[in-house]
Parts: structure tokens; sequence; C-alpha cells
């Protein structure tokens, strides 16, 4: 079983993984001098749930052919309902301090919560929304579309339009979500204090064992026959159709799960943000996903959260030394992946090692 | 309409009480105003005699009313209290004296002054720097304005008002059609019974048409601010109700519960009210055609690549904007360069433009596209990356801020159909994207060019075989696409900010135009583009506008499940690829 889940690459992956999430926590904490100061804690989880996303996107794009360029949605949708909790944690030391509204509702007038709000004071409730939600959502997107057998660009393209749509209906105040300023001035989560140190640590490990937990469940489904099957419908849909698989079963349960596992992914990183807002919905975004995926290696899913990485890591360092330069690189990244590296980072390097040992054949692994 | 007997004289102000306890507050005002030139008109008068009595001969005293009227008024001016001056100036509007208008426009402009020695009237001349002092009544020049010779004639707010009667009673008789409309609409907003003698004597001499209705209108609502007898006030019910737009029906609502009145004024509103839903859906409809028609413009091109090549271009949103640039440019260099070219500035940009989108897109199939056949997936990752690096080019060349196109004197303002506006940008963009759509047909279905690209869509291996050379005709397909987004973003400089997330805006838009329409089809873009910018715009008042979009998105997404390939669905191998 575990040797099925872990490969040289998993492996690999998972070692670092560990060492990382070890080792920051005890930098930033238990070191003199702090050489690893807070907001790098921050921003690796960030990067933690971004990696957990492109999983989740490699999923159902590398393994079964639906290119979602609204997983975005997901992710944002997790992070509200997290956000929404956060929220009602807040209390009465909100600016306006009532005890049961937030204050962008005391702000509009509102009278009392509404329906869709109750039941986020509890952090149970609230954690099994952060799934429920998103997976609801791709489960009656999907049956719709799937079972029309929506395919390719079109699919696609409707999946844009419903992350679109999503962003649109959360700018609206009357939606309940904090219009345009989203949810934010967050003050606890579960007790612990959001500014300090140790829970922002605390995040930051919750992160890397959601990213490895989504990678093992992701390695699990796509190694299992039902991956197999999937890895079937994304190369040759008909075929596995004629064949007596139905198609449209299998397609609706790796996007459920793919939602749900973006769905967490967002759920952490509201807290580790601080906010979270209808900009998270915008079909950029989603469309950013697609190319970290592609960038580390689509269907290897070791290489989507490499990829989305190094995408993010390029993003923070550019966009403080060179803002002009940063969509160069990131349209370029867009073209030069599609041209040179349709195998993605991880794929060259994998190749070119290949090559390497093969010249070298007395060299056994 | 002949004007009214028992309407003329001063007993018109008798019963202006009973009025004044139904209208609203400002209409009392109004009638205070004129009850206060009422009570004036005679105290002028005495002042007037009273004042000048010791200059003139007192036999002369009945010939002023007549020869010297106009000049004895104006000399009155700087006499007397703040209502016996509205007296005087409703008296020099009532000579209809040419000299009139000017001596009241420098009098509410404080620009009216007394000179000290000789106690003429004089006004600022409207040209020349340093200003000079004309005579108001004479127009004689009386040298350069020094502010310590002359005593200026103080107007309050109260005076101002009924100077601005005064003068939309004057412009009544203007020469200028223009100008006698403009005054015939405000005596119909202010609806003052003092006006009614004046627009009577205004409708008798008038020759146009459209003036000759508003004065009628204004005179119906003049006559219903009256205690004039039933049967006048019933005709002016009726010329209000053809009239039949908000304002009419404003005025009309408070009478609804008038004893004498209420049947007729209730079946006039019903009747207003109809045609106010008439014409609300043709507003719609056409607010509607005019949205569908940017969307025609923006998304016809991608139909285009998207239909003959499968291949997505999601850059095609920056060769939108590439092309509102170019306007841009194009505006600019006529700006310094030929200012009288400007109203040809469109004519000259959407060639450029067209040239310029469709080499960039040309570069973009020869560069990338063309590695990327069969795999429209990456396709769509890789044209999202140049429309990064396009934006990202723009921001840094024209900067990140939204840049000035003009509109040419032919697409600014807008005219009206009856109780609908149209605005000419809009009615020109309609036009040119069915211009654009016709010319594309043409090219499809008459040219051997057009032929060929309907070959490769069909079938590409056939097409090839028989001599076609696929690589060309996909070259120029996706430069004739990105070309027309260019068209697209010339007409879209004229409605839209030009900054460098100009193309953004249009995407998702113009994808469901497409996807709605069926790929392909340019038949299928026109019905698409023009059935979403109708049900948007009808939605938009149930909905609001943001709500209204969510709803025509969510349509598209149940659409498609049940057409899958949309409204027109291509038939032929190349659906299966």
């Amino acid at each position: 079983m575990l040797r099925r889940l872990i490969d040289t690459r998993m492996g690999l992956f998972l070692a670092v993984l560990f060492v990382v999430t070890v080792a920051v926590p005890v930098g930033n904490l238990v070191m003199a001098g702090q050489p690893v100061p807070s907001y790098v804690v921050a921003l690796l989880g960030k990067y933690m749930t971004y990696a957990l996303l492109a999983v989740a996107l490699d999923l159902v794009w590398g393994y079964c052919g639906i290119l979602s360029l609204g997983h975005g949605a997901f992710f944002a949708l997790g992070g509200y309902a997290m956000g929404m909790h956060l929220m009602r944690e807040i209390g009465t030391r909100g600016v306006y301090g009532d005890p049961v509204l937030p204050d962008f509702m005391v702000f509009l007038n509102w009278e009392e919560l509404p329906w869709f709000w109750l039941g986020f004071d509890s952090f149970w409730f609230a954690m099994a929304m952060v799934m429920l939600v998103p997976g609801a959502l791709a489960f009656v997107f999907g049956w719709f579309a799937f079972r029309s057998r929506v395919t390719g660009v079109y699919l696609s393209i409707i999946t844009q339009a419903m992350t679109y749509a999503l962003m649109l209906a959360f700018f609206r105040n009357e939606m309940g979500f904090g219009g345009n300023n989203g949810l934010t001035d967050f003050k606890d989560i579960l007790g612990y204090d959001l500014q300090a140190d140790q829970t922002r640590a605390g995040l930051f490990v919750a992160a890397a064992i959601a990213l490895a937990a989504g990678l093992l469940v992701a390695r699990y489904i796509t190694t299992s026959k039902l991956g197999k099957v999937l890895v079937a419908v994304r190369d040759a849909e008909s075929r596995t159709r004629f064949l007596g698989y139905r198609v449209e079963g299998f397609k609706l349960f790796v996007f459920v799960v793919s939602a749900m596992m973006a769905g967490i992914a967002g759920a952490i990183y509201t807290p580790l943000v601080g906010i979270i807002n209808p900009g998270e919905f915008s079909p950029a975004n989603s469309i950013e996903i697609v190319i970290w995926v592609a960038l580390g290696g689509r269907g290897t899913l070791v290489g989507a959260a490499i990829g989305a990485i190094i995408v993010a890591l390029s993003r923070t360092l550019l966009t403080s030394w060179f803002p002009e330069l940063w969509l160069f690189v990131l349209g370029g990244m867009f073209i030069l992946v599609t041209l040179v590296l349709p195998h993605g980072v991880l794929g060259a390097v994998e190749q070119g090692l290949r090559k390497f040992r093969r010249r070298r054949p007395l060299v056994e692994n | 309409m002949p004007p009214s007997p028992g309407w003329r004289g001063a007993d018109r102000f008798q019963g202006t009480a009973s009025y004044m306890q139904k209208n609203q507050q400002a209409k009392e005002r109004s009638r205070q105003g004129s009850a206060v030139i009422a009570r004036a008109i005679p105290l002028a008068w005495l002042a007037t005699v009273f004042l000048f009595a010791a200059a003139m001969l007192l036999a002369l005293a009945p010939a002023w009313s007549q020869a010297g009227k106009f000049e004895d008024l104006v000399n009155a001016l700087p006499e007397g209290s703040y209502s016996d001056r509205a007296g005087v100036v409703g008296a020099i509007a009532a000579t209809g004296d040419a000299r009139a208008l000017g001596v009241l426009q420098s009098l509410t402009e404080g620009q009216l002054f007394k000179q000290k020695a000789g106690g003429r009237i004089v006004a600022l001349s409207a040209s020349g720097d340093p200003a000079r002092m004309i005579d108001a009544i004479t127009g004689e020049d009386l040298g350069p304005y020094s502010k310590s010779a002359v005593k200026k004639i103080k107007v309050n707010n109260g005076l101002r008002r009924e100077i601005r009667t005064a003068i939309g009673v004057l412009s009544l008789t203007s020469a200028d059609p223009q100008a006698r409309l403009k005054a015939a609409e405000a005596a119909f907003a202010s609806g003052d019974p003092a006006q009614l003698e004046a627009l009577d004597t205004a409708m008798s001499a008038e020759s146009d048409r459209e003036v000759a209705t508003a004065l009628a209108e204004a005179r119906a609502v003049a006559i219903l601010n009256t205690d004039a007898p039933v049967s006048d006030k019933l005709k002016a019910i009726e010329v209000l109700a053809m009239r039949g737009d908000r304002d009419a029906q404003g005025i009309l609502m408070p009478l609804r519960d008038d004893a004498d009145l209420s049947g007729p004024v209730r079946e006039a509103l019903e009747e207003i009210e109809q045609r106010q839903m008439l014409w609300g859906l043709a507003q719609n409809v056409w607010y509607g055609l005019s949205l569908g028609s940017v969307l025609l413009l923006a998304a016809i091109g991608l139909a285009i690549t998207f239909g003959v090549m499968g291949v997505i271009n999601m850059a095609h949103g920056e060769l939108v904007m590439l092309g509102a640039y170019t306007t841009f440019a194009v505006q600019e260099a006529i700006r310094t360069a030929a200012p009288a070219l400007f109203d040809w500035s469109l004519l000259i940009a959407a060639p450029l433009a067209f040239v310029v989108a469709g080499g960039v897109g040309i570069a973009i199939e020869r560069g990338v596209v063309r590695h990327l056949y069969g795999r429209p997936l990456e396709t769509l990752l890789a044209t999202w990356g140049i429309s990064l690096m396009l934006q990202q080019a723009v921001r840094s060349i024209f900067g990140p801020n939204n840049r000035e196109v003009g509109n040419p004197g032919w697409m600014s303002g807008a005219f009206e159909i009856g109780a609908m506006t149209v605005t000419w940008n809009r009615l020109w963009i309609l036009v040119f994207a069915l211009l654009v759509f016709a010319g594309l047909l043409t090219l499809l279905k008459r040219t051997a060019m057009g032929l060929q690209m309907r070959a490769v869509t069909q079938n590409r291996p056939m097409a090839a075989e028989m001599g076609i050379n696929t690589g060309r005709v996909d070259a120029l397909t996706f430069g004739l696409g990105a070309g027309i987004g260019g068209l697209a973003g010339v007409a879209l400089s004229q409605i839209d900010n030009v900054s460098p997330n100009l193309g953004q805006s249009y995407i998702v838009d113009s994808f469901m135009v497409v996807v709605f329409g069926g790929a392909g089809n340019l038949w299928g873009a026109l019905a698409g583009a023009f059935t979403l910018g109708v049900a948007n715009k009808f939605l938009e008042p149930f909905a609001g506008a943001v709500l209204a979009k969510i709803l025509v998105l969510v349509f598209i997404i149940l659409f498609i499940q049940k057409r899958p390939r949309g409204l027109f669905a291509l038939r032929g191998r190349a659906v299966e690829a």
C-alpha cells in the first residue's frame, strides 16, 4: 500500500516537505534571533495552500482531462466558509460591538443574521462547509455538464463563466458576504490570536499537512483501478464509454473530490492571509492555477505542487524587484511551457536524468 | 389652439389662492412670485411716474407709455425695493423690445450699472479687454469701465428668479427656433400662469411645428394652474396626454382627485402609462441591440478563429485593446499635425487598427499557435500568456491610466424618437457592427479565400488534399479574426475607457456569445450577440445590472447542457476533433 503511494518523486517531495515543516517553525519560534521572520512563515503557508490547490487541479486536468478554469471558485468558497466562521469568532470585538452580526451587516443596517450564516459559529460546522459547499457546487455543475457531454474548450469556458458569475455575485453587498471588501479583520481561530507567531506557525504546519494529505489522497485515487479508468477517459473518452464505463460518473467523482481539496486549501489560506474577497473568484486567478500545473508537470501531482511554489515564489520576488516585468514573465511562462515543456519542469528534469543514466548504463538505480 | 377669452387682463390672478393650497410647494412659490409681479406692476409705474415727473413735462406723461416705455423702465431699474424692481423687470419683458433681453441678461449677471454722473444705465460690453461701458438703451460706447464712476444695480435671488422668467418670456419670440423651443420647455417646466399671455402671443406667431407643440403644451400646463373653465382644462389635459411623458404624468397626477377633472385625468394618465410602457419596451430593445452590437463586434473575430481553427484565442480581448489604442494614437497624431481632420479620425484609424491587430494576430499564429494545432487547451494557455504580455506592454508604453479618445462631431450627441433617446455613437456602432458582419459574410461566401477557409473548417485533411495551403489559410484566418478585433477596438474606444484592461472586460462576454451562438458560424455569433444583449437589458430593470449579468451567465451554462455545441451547431468532421 505504502509502496504504491510513495514512489521516488513523491518520497523525495514529502521528505523535503517534512524537513521544511519542522525547520520553519523551529527557526521562527525556538531559535534565538528568529532566523525565519514571521512574514516568511505566513508566505510559505500561503504557498502550501497554492500547492494543494494545484494538486487538486492536476487531479482533474492531469488525470481526467477536465480543464477547469473555475477552480479558483472552489478555493474561494472554502475560503469564504472559513472566513464566515472567523467573522463570527470576532463577536463583540468588532467596531460596532454587535455580539452576533459582523460589522459589515451592522453597517448595512441588517437586523438579523441571514439563514446561510447560521451555524458558522461552530468551528466543526464551518469545517464541514469548507468541503461541502465547493463539493456541492462541483456536484451540481459537473452533474449537468458531464451528463450532457460538454467537453474540451466548451467545458473550460463554462467553468470560467461559473467563476465569473460567482465573482459578480460576491461583489454585491446584498449577497451578505461583505461585498467588495470581503471578509477581514479576523481576531482569532479556536481561541488563538491570529497575529501571534505560534498561531501562524500552527497554520503553516496545518497547510503542510493538508498538502501532504492531499497529495496522498490524489495519489491513492490515481493509482487505483478507478485512476486507470480516469486516464482512459482523459485519453479516449468515447472509447472508454463504448467499453461500458459510465464516463460521467467517474468524471463527477474526481471533480467533486478535487473541488473539496480546493476548498480546504482556501480555508487554510484565509486565516493565513487575513482576508478573503471576491477578487479570488476572478477568472484570471483560475487560469493562473492552470499554469502552475502545466509548469510543474501535468499529471504528476508532485510537479503541480512544485509548479505552484515556483510561480508563487517568482511572483513574490519579481513584483517587489521589477513590478513591470512580472506579467511579461508570467505570460512568458504560459507560452514557453506550452511550447517547449509539454511535460513541465518535473518532466524535463526526469527526462534529463533518464538520458544521463542511459549514457552510463553501468550505474544502476 | 385659440387663446381663450377671459384669460387676459389682471383679473387672471384672482382665485390663485385656491390653487396655492392644492399645488406643491414649488408651484406655490412661483405663484407667489407672479402675484408679486401683479402687485408690483402698478407700484413700479407709480415709482416711475414719481421719479421722472421732475425731469419730464407732465404733458408728455401719456406719451411715454407708448414710445418711451422701454427707456423709462430701464431707467427705473435702480430705484425702489427689490419687489418694485421685480415689477419693472416684468414690465420690461412685456414691452417685447429687442433690447430687453440684453439688458435683463446683464442685470442677472450683475453687469448693469448706473453712472454716478448723469444717471445713465450702462452695461459692460460683451467683448473687449479691458471691459468697456456701453449705454444700455442706446448702445453708445461710454469709454473704458471704471469701478468708481458707476454704481452696480444689485439683484437678489428673488429678483433673479423674476428675471429668469422674464428672459424665458422674451426668448419665446426669439428669432432662433432652438431658443424658442428651449424657452417653451422652460415655460412648460415652470407652469406659471403669468406666462399665458406671452405664450398665446408666441403661438399665434409660431411657424415651427415642434416649437408650436411645445408652446401648446406649456400653455396647457399654465391653464391647468389657473381656474379656467372646465372645458378649457379638458382640452389642456388632452394636450398633455398627447405629450405622454413622465413630466406630463407628474403634472396630471395631483389632479387625479379633482372633482371636475378626475375622469378625464385618469383616462389620460392611463393612456400615458401605456405609452410609457411601449416606449420603455422600445428603449430596452434599443439598449439591448446596442449592447448586442458591441458584443457582436468583440465576438465575431473570436468566432472565426474558434470556428475555423478550433483555436481559443484568449488574447482576442487584447487585440481589441490594441485597436482602441491605435485609435488613440491616430487621434493624438491628428491633434498635433492636422486638427482639421479630427472628424475623420475614426475612418483613418479603422484600417490602421485592422492592420495593427491583424499583424499582431498573424505574428501570434506564426510564432505560437501554429505549433499547438490539435491541442486546443494548450493553445488557450499560450494565448492567455500572450494576452498578459500584451497588456503589460501597453501598460508600459501608454501608462496604466485611461486614455482620452474623443468623439468626432458626427458621433456625439443624441436625438429623440418619441420618448426614446438614441445616442449617435451607439447608433453608428450598431451600423458599423452590421457592416463588419456583412463584409465578413461576403468575404466568406463570395471570395476564393472564403471558400478555402470554409473548406478547411469543414474538413482539414481533405482541404489539404485538394491543394489548399492550410497553413497559409490558418495564418490569414487568424489575422482576419484579429484584425476584426482591432476594428471592434476602434468602435469600443468611443463608448468605453481605453485602458490596458479594456480587453479583459470583454473576453468572458465574447466567449459567451461564441459558445451560445455556436462556434464557427457567423449567423450564430449574430444571433447570440443580439439575444444576449437584449436579454441582458430586459433583465436589468427587474434584477439590476449585476444580477442580470449573472442570470444571463447561468442561463448560458444551462443552455450549453441542452445544446453542447451552441445555437447553430456546426456539422461536419471538424466537430469531432
